[in-house]
């Protein structure tokens, strides 16, 4: 069989020299190697201070978008759902009444839109079958909480911030990700 | 004239004990979080860094949790026995410390101050006498627990301790026959005017640091509590504190055993290439103090250092080690320094 490494060493069962009998010299050397990793640089990043950079590609927590007048993309056609291998998406569509065209960008939108966040994998399919821009994946966790119940958000928990009213959160919700596949 | 009591010196000595015990409490407590730091370091992990700035209040959170743990006194146990080991493993470790010089005097408003709470002609016999008294702690509270891997940690505990201060006591003894004085204070002062001892006793120093080793029931000598084969070994069924008390009884022995080391062989409080005659007395006091912990925290690296390098030995191995090869060293090196003593007739 061919070796995998070339770290295999035959086990040598001579008996031990005098030197191997004094054990402090291998014990020296063993204590050598130690403290030679003090100096070495520790991999560990201390987490919630300092956060490792996400790829490009990472998909987090998904987010309803808004046009540039703070109008809710979602239309409501129930893609999104269709597409979710792991059937987290529920939604109830209404019709857009008169006097509500700054709020939602065409006739039809999503009176309830709820994602169960325990059932999500976060592949992004949502994302891809959208026609109208309206949902992705953010660059944000979804953080803990303690009951199930809580894992089950709704449109308040899941709607970009306003991009007139708070544009600064506006931008920060919308992060790289958006900037890259949104073309409006 | 019975009743002349000196309150001045009861009152020194109250507040010598005090500090001194507390002191050793307050390093033990440290010494849990420095071991814990330098096992992360030696690992190339960061170790605790939550509690408090660079993790400082962790022992305290860590003494708070086994406070508030549920204690448990197993059933079929005997109930005084059972509390009476790790109180008497605590009490050992505390009282060792009496005889240690911990520094020059000081003058303390026109008064001259000790720095040692009683210089007993005898002192390193009370250090063993009290060291070997530690053992009753591990050994009362393993058989107390009547539980069979408590008892056979207790019974290695036991026969390792016993093993190796044979060893111990011999490459002491020629240490003593070079300082003629069994007086920790009397070797220091000896070994501030002349070379200090581990110059002229190298190998008795290395037998007394491996059988230091063994004492303190530290790796590679951790056979007692060995997890892997005995659970916990002899505190297996101790909870809350009283297993507190045995893991803080065994880091203040580790300080004990290294202050011993320092004092014994490397000139306790002795600043070396330095002679403290030229600096005012308190000076001279503070910064033997400063030599002294500087040694005893080189001593307490060395024993983490060895932890988490060296994995532990097999029992036959340690009594081969302890009767077949450190003894008859430790009898050489005694008949050897014997021998140059008679020869050069000091």
């Amino acid at each position: 069989m061919q070796a995998l490494t070339n770290k295999a060493k035959q086990v040598d069962r001579a008996a031990m020299s005098f030197m191997e009998k004094m054990y402090l010299p291998a014990i020296i050397k063993g204590m050598s190697i130690t403290f030679s990793h003090i100096f070495k640089k520790k991999p560990t990043i201390n987490y919630p201070e300092k956060t490792r950079p996400f790829s490009p590609v990472f998909r987090g927590m998904q987010i309803l978008n808004r046009d540039a007048e703070g109008r809710e993309n979602c239309t409501a056609c129930g893609l999104c759902a269709v597409a979710c291998p792991a059937e987290a998406i529920t939604m109830e569509a209404a019709e857009r009444q008169t006097g509500e065209e700054n709020l939602y960008r065409e006739e039809k939108y999503a009176a309830k839109y709820e994602i169960n966040m325990l059932r999500c994998i976060f592949c992004g399919l949502c994302e891809e079958a959208c026609p109208k821009d309206a949902i992705y994946l953010s660059e944000t966790f979804t953080p803990a909480d303690y009951q199930r119940k809580q894992f089950i958000y709704s449109k308040n928990d899941l709607l970009i911030p306003h991009p007139q009213e708070n544009p600064e959160a506006y931008k920060k919700a919308l992060g790289n990700r958006a900037n890259k596949t949104t073309v409006n | 004239m019975l009743l002349a009591i000196d309150f001045a010196l009861l009152l020194e000595k109250l507040i010598l004990v005090v500090v001194v015990v507390f002191a050793s409490l307050g390093i033990a407590m440290y010494t849990t979080f420095a071991e814990r730091k330098v096992a992360a370091i030696l690992q190339d992990r960061r170790g605790p860094n939550r509690a408090g700035p660079f993790g400082l209040l962790q022992p305290l959170a860590d003494g708070m949790k086994l406070f508030f743990k549920e204690e448990i006194i197993p059933n079929f146990s005997s109930k005084f026995l059972f509390v009476m080991g790790p109180a008497l493993a605590m009490l050992t470790a505390c009282m060792t410390s009496a005889v240690i010089p911990w520094g020059d005097k000081i003058d303390f408003f026109g008064r001259s101050v000790d720095l040692q709470i009683a210089d007993v002609n005898i002192g390193i016999l009370y250090v063993f006498g009290v060291v070997s008294l530690g053992v009753y702690g591990i050994m009362i509270g393993s058989w107390a627990s009547n539980n069979k891997f408590s008892l056979m940690g207790g019974l290695r505990a036991a026969s390792q301790i016993i093993s190796y201060e044979l060893a111990m006591g011999i490459s002491l003894i020629a240490l003593l026959m070079i300082t003629g004085t069994l007086s920790l204070k009397e070797m220091v002062v000896q070994q501030q005017h002349g070379y200090w001892n581990v110059v002229l006793q190298p190998l008795g120093f290395l037998i007394f640091l491996v059988c230091a080793f063994a004492e303190c029931n530290r790796t590679p000598f951790d056979l007692p509590e060995a997890e892997n084969e005995l659970i916990g070994g002899y505190h297996t069924e101790y909870s809350s504190m009283k297993l507190g008390f045995y893991l803080f009884s065994e880091y203040i022995n580790m300080f004990i055993s290294s202050v011993v080391m320092a004092t014994l062989f490397f000139g306790g409080y002795d600043i070396p290439f330095f002679d403290e005659s030229v600096l005012s007395p308190n000076v001279a006091a503070i910064l033997g103090i400063v030599a002294l912990m500087t040694k005893v925290i080189a001593f307490i690296f060395l024993f983490m250092w060895v932890r988490w390098t060296i994995p532990r030995f097999r029992y036959d191995q340690l009594m081969h080690l302890g009767w077949r090869i450190l003894i008859p060293l430790a009898l050489f090196n005694m008949l050897a320094t014997g021998g140059v003593i008679l020869f050069f007739n000091k």
